[in-house]
């Protein structure tokens, strides 16, 4: 038996383990099998190119039992090895699963869909538990969005799963606006992811997810096309969000109209640009299944809680004089077929295109806002440091301005201030001034009125004492007179 | 009116609390249906796994690795010469390789460093390898801080160091602490008593029993480490293999010789054929149980949450933090710079 040698010079090789010629497993490559009695000398180091003509020239038969394996070249500087035994690392999706399972999921989903169009129906349908709260009302002034958390456990794998309705959607007279809680909600979930991640201490691994997964579109089954309001609402949310449009209580609809009904509204969507979510048809498994449902969208469901006795089974359905209609029937809507897509099929996939494609658009978005590129003008890559340090310098710098402005202002207005108060002492002086002047006016004036006054006394005193003396001299005249008179008259 | 009530708008951060409806599923929904969904997602991506393995020329490393994974990855095989020099300083090459079993793909790269510990004075001669380490993690970071990154980084990060103990019988030599005492900090240390078909049984448990004390004095945590044992149920398994276990004496070798039948890899010599799967000669089996079956996910699993995250951290401290998104938290931030 020949050995063969291989060159690692990384086109391809053929190569053996040890002494003995081995049927190793299928590999990323295809296995040839030659006889080993053919030279090999002219396979080794030689182009693709070149062996395939030579392996044509030869190749025997599949299960030739004396085999030699050849291994394209696989990318990335790496050559494919084969295996001589059993290593074990196959059990590594069973670790991963396993340490997943033990730290629990999330799942958040969004219903979009104006009032009465069965939401929280549909979803206690479709977790098979009653969710509570009650009917929304009607008059709500602005759209709102009520978020509940549940825990939910089957066998062994825990879910955390996130339950986000619209109240009020729809019910406005006004609805331009309608959408903006919406897509802010939506935004600020990933705000909130993140804010986490670019934190210095962060706990990504144990970081509870609020990012919405899907985004359950209600649309009302009128049976002609889509309202003006699913069409915007769709459209601004159709690059945050996976969007899954459902045609809500479609046993008002009949089977030949809900045909038409989607055409109509797959067409509308087609022709508006509008992304809506496609089940991933790449792996093999389920490309075959994932491609039919993509036919189907989208999925005119019904929801029930109510558990009706059909034949001699117990099922969910709605009951009318007229017939009863099966939730779980096939025939009688696609209720089944989102609870296929949606929880069985597909949920990994939902949560893994909301991380890589959702997510980075808003991240990369949000970032560039903020003034990172990741190549300057010359197209040298930026260091995010770099970066940082330029724009924490020139906010320094920006605050250093402020505070000189501010400062200036602080000095100017002080000197105003200054020179106003200046101004009011000197005018209190003067007022000061002008009251003394008046007040000693004053004052002299009362004296000359005094002085005017004493003279005045004076000389009535004078008046009164030449009066006084007068007086006395005329009595005592008088009195002698008098005297003389009483005399006379006793005489 | 469609203008919104500020004050009713939905504090969207905060979830309610979370209702525990467990028991009242009254039928099958399909959510256990996400671990096959996860699983097939897994394969279809692959997996990467570094190693790295440290110690003296001569030890065994290659031909263990080799025997580790059953295949011709390691240095030896891809055109090193046995009679080369070895080098002056500590090199560090890496060699990637892709294997597959069982429909997983798994892209192996060993690093070896040759030259460790064989100079004359071996001073610092941990460095290159601790720079080589946090190059990698620099790496990732830088990936990660892009702007429009890659839907899938590249993890060139080591997510396992072996390092090679020499059976001398005795203890632990100084480089052999220094070594582990500054890189068990970054990156998962496994020490592993090579050659171990040197020493008999009783000299084995003492030897290892010695080794362990010392690594526990000097504070050296390799893994796996006890501060991240997560529940009880990983304590007792870990507890059981860091008392009794490890480090794990083992013996390498790709050669087959036939023993009772059977084609085993071994060592030939003249008084035996040393089996090296057969857990009663030597314990390999057990440390590539430990690394591949069952250990694998976690160690890369410590590896990106908590060494790399330690390494993250401070170098973002030490550049003061990336900015945060908000205009008000600025001015928060400016006050911690």
């Amino acid at each position: 038996m020949a050995t063969i040698s291989y060159k690692a010079d990384g086109v391809f090789y053929v190569c053996c383990s040890g002494l003995f010629w081995r049927r190793a497993q299928k590999c990323t490559g295809r296995i040839y099998n030659i006889c080993t009695n053919l030279c090999t000398d002219c396979v080794v180091g030689c182009t693709w190119e070149v062996f395939r003509v030579w392996r044509e020239k030869y190749i025997l038969h599949e299960n030739d039992t004396n085999c030699v394996f050849f291994l394209a070249f696989q990318g990335e500087g790496c050559r494919t090895v084969p295996l001589s035994g059993h290593v074990g690392f196959d059990s590594l999706p069973d670790q991963l699963v396993n340490k997943s399972v033990n730290h629990g999921f999330c799942f958040n989903i969004l219903c979009v869909g104006e009032t009465g169009l069965g939401k929280s129906t549909l979803m206690d349908t479709l977790f098979n538990t009653k969710f509570e709260g009650d009917p929304a009302s009607h008059s709500q002034p602005g759209v709102q969005l009520k978020s509940s958390t549940y825990d939910l456990q089957e066998s062994n794998v825990n879910l955390k799963l996130t339950i986000v309705s619209t109240v009020g959607f729809g019910d406005q007279i006004n609805k331009e606006d309608s959408y903006k809680p919406i897509v802010e909600f939506i935004d600020a979930q990933f705000e909130a992811y993140l804010q986490e991640e670019l934190k210095i201490k962060r706990v990504l691994h144990n970081y509870h997810d609020t990012r919405i997964h899907a985004c359950l579109y209600f649309i009302a089954p009128t049976g002609h096309s889509l309202k003006s309001l699913d069409l915007v609402t769709m459209k601004k949310l159709d690059s945050k969000v996976n969007i899954i449009p459902i045609i809500a209580k479609s046993d008002a609809i009949s089977k030949s109209e809900l045909t038409k009904f989607k055409i109509k509204i797959t067409s509308e969507l087609v022709s508006n640009g509008v992304q809506i979510y496609q089940f991933p048809t790449d792996d093999e498994s389920v490309a075959e299944i994932n491609g039919t449902m993509n036919a189907h969208l989208p999925f005119a469901v019904i929801g029930s809680t109510e558990e009706l006795k059909i034949g001699n089974k117990m099922m969910k359905a709605r009951q009318y004089p007229w017939g009863t209609v099966q939730v779980e029937n096939e025939a009688h809507c696609d209720f089944v077929k989102l609870r296929e897509m949606l929880i069985r099929v597909n949920m990994e996939d939902l949560r893994e295109q909301t991380h890589t494609r959702h997510y980075e658009l808003y991240r990369r978005c949000k970032l560039e806002e903020m003034g990172f590129k990741d190549t300057d003008p010359d197209s040298k890559p930026f260091s995010l440091q770099e970066t940082y340090e330029a724009k924490r310098n020139e906010f320094l710098g920006e605050l250093q301005k402020k505070e000189e402005a501010m400062r200036q202002m602080f000095v100017q207005r002080v000197k105003e201030k200054e020179a106003e108060l200046k101004e009011a002492e000197k005018e209190l002086h003067e007022k000061f001034d002008r009251l003394k002047k008046l007040h000693q006016d004053e004052k002299k004036k009362l004296e000359d009125k005094k002085k005017s006054l004493d003279d005045e006394v004076n000389a009535f005193k004078q008046r009164k004492t030449a009066a006084e003396l007068l007086q006395s001299q005329a009595q005592q005249a008088g009195g002698s007179q008098t005297l003389k008179r009483d005399k006379e008259r006793k005489n | 009116m469609s203008e919104l009530v500020p004050e009713s708008r939905q504090k969207p951060v905060v979830p309610m609390k979370p209702v525990g409806i467990n028991a009242n599923l009254l039928g099958y929904i399909g959510i256990d249906t996400i671990i096959e969904q996860m699983r097939k997602k897994t394969m279809k991506t692959g997996f990467d796994f570094n190693i790295m393995v440290v110690g003296q020329s001569g030890l065994g490393k290659s031909t263990l690795v080799n025997t580790l994974f059953k295949s011709q990855v390691s240095r030896k095989s891809s055109g090193w010469n046995r009679e080369e020099k070895i080098p002056k300083t500590v090199e560090i090459k890496a060699i990637g390789h892709v294997i597959e079993e069982g429909g997983v793909k798994m892209k192996l790269t060993v690093i070896d460093t040759p030259g460790f510990g064989d100079q004359i004075n071996n001073e610092n001669c941990w460095e290159p390898i601790e720079k080589y380490i946090n190059e990698q993690y620099e790496k990732f970071l830088k990936e990660e801080v892009n702007i429009a990154r890659k839907k899938r980084i590249p993890d060139t990060r080591v997510h396992c160091c072996l390092y090679f103990i020499s059976p001398t019988g005795h203890s632990l030599r100084p480089l052999d602490l220094e070594f582990m005492k500054h890189l068990s900090k970054v990156v998962n240390i496994i020490p592993v008593i090579a050659k171990a078909d040197t020493m008999t049984l009783e000299e084995k448990t003492e030897f290892k029993q010695r080794v362990r004390k010392e690594l526990e004095v000097n504070g050296i945590e390799f893994y796996p480490q006890k501060e991240f044992d997560e529940d009880l149920e990983d304590k007792t398994e870990n507890d059981k293999i860091r008392q009794e276990s490890m480090p794990f004496a083992v013996v390498g070798s790709d050669k087959e010789y036939q023993v009772n039948g059977k084609r085993v890899l071994g060592r030939k010599t003249p008084w035996g054929i040393i089996e090296v799967e057969n857990l009663t000669h030597c314990e390999f089996a057990l440390l590539r149980d430990f690394v591949i079956r069952t250990h694998l996910q976690d160690l890369k699993e410590v590896t990106h949450n908590i060494h790399y995250e330690t390494y993250r951290a401070k170098r973002l401290n030490d550049n003061g933090g990336l900015p945060p998104m908000t205009s008000e938290t600025e001015e928060n931030h400016e006050s911690n710079l």
